[in-house]
C-alpha cells in the first residue's frame, strides 16, 4: 500500500500532465522563445487559464544533462546559438559591408539564457525610466522615457524576487530603489572576494553590500539551495538552485495542464490574415519540415536579436520593411551595456572557484553627474570570479606571464586560487544605427538570412567604462593586490546583452510597442524581451525583463478578458 | 621517482586549508595513474590509440610534456594529456587532424635544422626542446585576458598544441574527454575536484563576521 502510494505520488511529479496540442487547434496564446521573458508570459497565461503553445528553438534539456565540461559548453555550444548553424555579420556603420563575425551569444534551450547567466539581479532604479527628462537630449543618441515609471514595476520586481527565487538584503544599499517588501530569503555567503571589495570599497568612502542574485540560498520544492560547486556563469545548473526559467516558470506552466513546451521548433515568419491579424507562427520543426502553429494571439519572447529579426523575416505587402515595423524602430537602438575590467592577485588563497560568481556589488557611481565627470550615464561594480580552469589558463594571467612551461605552470598554480575580477557595468546610449538587420547575403543553416550586427558604442559609454575601471583599480590597490592591472575599454563587438531593439513607447513614430506590449500594428502581436527596453539601465537587465514580463501577462490577461484579443 | 615525501608535503601545503587532507590520501592513487599512463606511452606493445601512430604519441606527448612540464608537481604526462589529443582528433576536433600531420613534420625539420643529427622532438634534450618550441611559439608572452574583446583567430601547430595541452590538462575530470587524469591537473592549481562546497571557502572570508550596515545606509523598505 505504501509502495503503490509512494509509485503513485512519483508519477504525479515526474510527468506532468502536459497537453500536446495540434498545430490545427487554434490555442489562445502561442509564445515563441522559452527564456527569462518566454517562460513567465507561459507560466502567467496558462495560471489565468488560457491555453498556451511554447515554440523554442532550441532542445528541451534538464538537470541531468548538464554538465562541467568546458570545452562542450564554451567551445562547442551546448547550450548556446551555434556560430555554423546561425551565423551572424558584424559591421561598425552603416555604410560598411558587414563581415562574418561571431557577435552574440544567447541560451539556446529550454529556459534560454536564463539558463546559464551569472544571476545577477539588481533591480532598475528609478532614473532608469525617466532618464531623458531629467537630463536633456544627448547628442548622438535617441535615448527616451519610458511610458511606464519605477513605481508601475515595482510590484513586478517583487514579484519576480518571491516567485522565481532571489537572495538578497533589502535596504543593505542607500541607492536602492523603494521596494514593497524583503527579499525572500538571505543572501548568499559571502565569497573571500567579497569581504575584499567590501573592505576596500569601505576604505574609500563607498558603500558596498550583498548582491542579489537569482540563485536560491535556500532549498525550496524541488530546487536546491546552491551547492557552490563553481560552475555557474556559461554553466547550466544541475541542483536547480540557479532561478533560471526552466528551474522555475517553465516548470509551474506546465503543472497548470495548459501549457505545452514544443522544442526545436525554429520559428521563422508570423503570417497575418486579410483583417491584420496574426494568425499563429510558422516553424521548422526538428526534422526541418515547416509547421503551422494556429493561436488567436502572438506573443515573441525569442531576445532582443531574435525577435527584430523575425520581425524583419515576416515582412508582408502590407509590411514590407517587416511585421509591425511601420516606425522603422525593429531592429534599432540596440544597447549591450558596457562594460570593463580589471583583475588583481592577492597573497593568499582565496578559492573563489568554489559557489557562484558575485557576492558584493556596490552602487555608489549609479548616477554620474556628466557636468563633473564628461560623460553621460552611470554604473556599478563588482567583485567575481567567474572564470573555470581551463579559460583561466588560457587567458586569466596577468599580462607578460608565460604562456607554457615551468613558469606558466607555477604561475597557475599561484594564481586560480588568488586572482579576483572587478567588473564594471554601466550604460549604453541607445544609438538609431546600432541594430540588428538581416545580412543580405549570409544564410543561416535553414536557408534564412543571418542577423547582421551593426554596433558602434556612443563614445559617453567608452569614457564611462574607463572611468569606472579607474574605480575599479583603486579598489584593488586599497584591498591591498599583490598585482593588479587593467583592460583599457574600447568599443564592444561582442555581446551577451541584447536591448532595446523594438522598444517600448507612446509614440507609434519612435516605438514599436506600446506599455501593454503590444505592438502599434498588429492588434494580437505582442513582444516582451531585451528587445522592449527603452534603456540599458547600468547592466544585469534580465531582472527588468522578468520583471516586464510578469507585469505584460497581467496587462495581456486584462486585455484578453475583456474581449480584446477574441481569446 | 614521483613518490618522495617531501613532495607530498609540498603538494599538500600548497592546498593549504583546502583539501590538504584529500590530496595526502589520494596522493599514491595519483601516482599510480602516472605510473599507468607512463606505461602505456613508453610499452613496447603497441599501446591504443585512436589516431596516433605510436611514433606521433612519443613526439605529442614530449611536446605537451614541455608546455606543462612534470616537475615536482604532476604535468600534462601524468594528466593523460596525450590520450586526451588522440581522442580529440578522432571525435570532437577532426578538424585539427591536418594541423596535428602537418606540424609534427613541420615540427621535426625544424628540430633536424637546429640540432643536426636528432631526428626526433623526443629525442632532444630538454632545453633543446624548449629552444625548438621558443622558435614556433608566435606570441611568447601572455596579454591577459579581456572578455569584451573576441581572441583573435588564425593558429600555428604551437598554438593549437600549447591550447590542447591545456584543455587536456584542466578539463572536467569527470567528463569523457580522456584528459585531467585523476583530477591532477586541477590538483595542481589548486582545485579541489570535488563537486560540492561550504563556506568559509578561502582565506579572507574564513574569519569573516558577517555583513554589517553602511555607515550612510538607510533602510528604504516601505513595509
Amino acid at each position: 500500500m505504501a509502495a503503490e502510494l509512494f509509485e503513485h505520488g512519483q508519477n504525479e511529479i515526474m510527468t506532468p500532465d502536459t497537453p500536446k496540442y495540434k498545430t490545427s487547434d487554434e490555442v489562445d496564446f502561442v509564445v515563441i522563445g522559452s527564456g527569462a521573458a518566454g517562460g513567465i508570459l507561459a507560466k502567467e497565461l496558462s495560471e489565468n487559464g488560457f491555453r498556451v503553445v511554447v515554440l523554442e528553438q532550441g532542445p528541451y534539456l534538464t538537470e541531468k544533462d548538464f554538465i562541467h565540461d568546458e570545452i562542450e559548453v564554451l567551445n562547442r555550444d551546448l547550450l548556446t546559438n551555434h556560430p555554423s548553424l546561425q551565423p551572424n555579420t558584424f559591421r561598425k556603420t552603416p555604410n560598411e559591408k558587414a563581415k562574418p563575425q561571431r557577435a552574440i551569444a544567447y541560451g539556446r534551450l529550454v529556459g534560454g539564457t536564463s539558463t546559464h547567466f551569472t544571476a545577477n539581479f539588481w533591480r532598475f532604479h528609478e532614473i532608469d525610466f525617466h532618464e531623458r527628462s531629467k537630463v536633456g537630449p544627448v547628442a548622438g543618441s535617441t535615448l527616451s522615457d519610458w511610458p511606464i515609471t519605477y513605481d508601475d514595476l515595482e510590484p513586478y520586481y517583487t514579484k519576480v524576487e518571491w516567485e522565481i527565487g532571489v537572495s538578497g538584503l533589502a535596504g543593505a544599499s542607500p541607492f536602492d530603489p523603494p521596494r514593497s517588501k524583503p527579499y525572500p530569503m538571505p543572501p548568499l555567503p559571502t565569497k573571500s572576494n567579497g569581504v575584499i571589495f567590501e573592505r576596500a570599497a569601505r576604505k574609500l568612502g563607498w558603500n558596498p553590500f550583498p548582491a542579489p542574485m537569482a540563485i536560491l540560498s535556500q532549498p525550496r520544492p524541488g530546487r536546491s539551495a546552491c551547492i557552490n560547486c563553481g560552475f555557474c556563469l556559461a554553466f547550466a545548473c544541475e541542483v536547480g538552485a540557479k532561478s533560471s526559467s526552466l528551474a522555475t516558470a517553465i516548470r509551474m506552466a506546465e503543472k497548470t495542464g495548459r501549457c505545452e513546451i514544443r522544442p526545436n521548433s525554429y520559428v521563422h515568419q508570423i503570417e497575418l490574415d486579410a483583417n491584420g491579424r496574426a494568425t499563429g507562427a510558422v516553424y521548422f520543426d526538428d526534422k526541418r519540415n515547416v509547421q503551422r502553429q494556429k493561436a488567436k494571439a502572438v506573443v515573441v519572447c525569442a531576445n532582443g536579436a531574435e525577435t527584430p529579426r523575425l520581425l524583419l523575416l515576416s515582412a508582408n505587402k502590407q509590411f514590407p520593411d517587416g511585421l509591425a515595423n511601420s516606425s522603422g524602430y525593429v531592429g534599432k537602438n540596440l544597447m549591450f551595456n558596457s562594460g570593463a575590467m580589471s583583475m588583481g592577485v592577492f597573497e593568499h588563497p582565496l578559492n573563489d572557484y568554489k559557489g557562484f560568481a558575485v557576492s558584493r556589488i556596490l552602487h555608489d557611481f549609479y548616477e554620474l553627474d556628466p557636468d563633473k565627470v564628461g560623460f553621460h550615464g552611470g554604473g556599478g561594480l563588482d567583485a567575481r570570479f567567474d572564470i573555470t580552469p581551463i579559460n583561466f589558463a588560457l587567458g586569466s594571467l596577468p599580462p607578460g606571464s608565460p604562456r607554457w612551461g615551468k613558469g606558466f605552470k607555477d604561475a597557475l598554480a599561484h594564481n586560480f586560487t588568488r586572482t579576483v575580477e572587478i567588473f564594471c557595468h554601466g550604460t549604453s546610449l541607445p544609438v538609431e544605427d546600432n541594430s540588428f538587420s538581416l545580412d543580405p547575403d549570409l544564410k543561416d543553416a535553414w536557408g534564412l538570412p543571418a542577423l547582421r550586427m551593426t554596433y558602434k558604442d556612443h563614445p559617453d559609454d567608452v569614457k564611462l567604462s574607463n572611468w569606472l575601471n579607474k574605480r575599479a583599480a583603486e579598489l584593488l590597490d586599497a584591498a591591498g593586490a599583490e598585482k593588479s592591472w587593467s583592460f583599457p575599454a574600447g568599443e564592444q563587438e561582442f555581446t551577451v546583452h541584447l536591448l532595446g531593439t523594438c522598444r517600448m513607447g507612446n509614440d507609434r513614430k519612435t516605438s514599436v510597442i506600446n506599455s501593454d506590449h503590444r505592438t502599434h500594428d498588429v492588434k494580437n502581436l505582442f513582444l516582451c524581451d531585451g528587445s522592449s527596453l527603452v534603456t540599458s539601465g547600468r547592466g544585469q537587465p534580465t531582472m527588468t525583463i522578468e520583471a516586464l514580463a510578469f507585469r505584460a501577462g497581467d496587462r495581456i490577461t486584462a486585455l484578453a478578458k475583456s474581449g480584446d484579443l477574441s481569446v | 621517482m614521483l613518490v618522495d615525501t617531501s613532495r607530498r608535503h609540498f603538494l599538500a601545503e600548497g592546498l593549504a586549508g583546502v583539501s590538504a587532507v584529500w590530496v595526502s590520501t589520494h596522493w599514491p592513487s595519483l601516482v599510480a595513474a602516472a605510473e599507468h599512463a607512463h606505461a602505456q606511452v613508453k610499452s613496447s606493445t603497441p599501446p591504443k590509440f585512436e589516431f596516433f601512430t605510436s611514433e606521433d604519441a612519443a613526439e605529442v606527448d614530449a611536446i605537451t610534456s614541455r608546455v606543462i612540464p612534470t616537475t615536482d608537481t604532476p604535468g600534462a604526462y601524468e594528466a593523460g594529456v596525450v590520450f586526451f589529443i588522440d581522442h580529440a582528433l578522432v571525435t570532437f576536433a577532426k578538424e585539427n587532424q591536418k594541423v596535428y600531420r602537418d606540424g609534427l613534420l613541420a615540427l621535426q625539420a625544424r628540430v633536424r635544422e637546429l640540432f643536426p643529427g636528432t631526428d626526433k622532438f623526443s629525442g632532444a634534450t630538454p632545453e633543446q626542446q624548449d629552444k625548438v618550441l621558443e622558435s614556433l611559439d608566435e606570441q611568447s608572452a601572455s596579454k591577459g585576458r579581456n572578455p569584451f574583446r573576441r581572441p583573435a583567430g588564425g593558429q600555428s601547430f604551437f598554438e593549437r598544441i600549447r591550447v590542447d595541452t591545456i584543455m587536456g590538462f584542466l578539463i572536467d575530470p569527470d567528463s569523457d574527454k580522456k584528459g585531467n587524469r585523476d583530477a591532477v591537473g586541477w590538483k595542481v592549481i589548486g582545485r579541489d575536484p570535488a563537486h560540492m562546497f561550504q563556506p568559509p571557502f578561502g582565506y579572507y572570508d574564513k574569519d569573516y563576521p558577517g555583513w554589517q550596515p553602511n555607515s550612510s545606509s538607510t533602510d528604504k523598505t516601505k513595509s
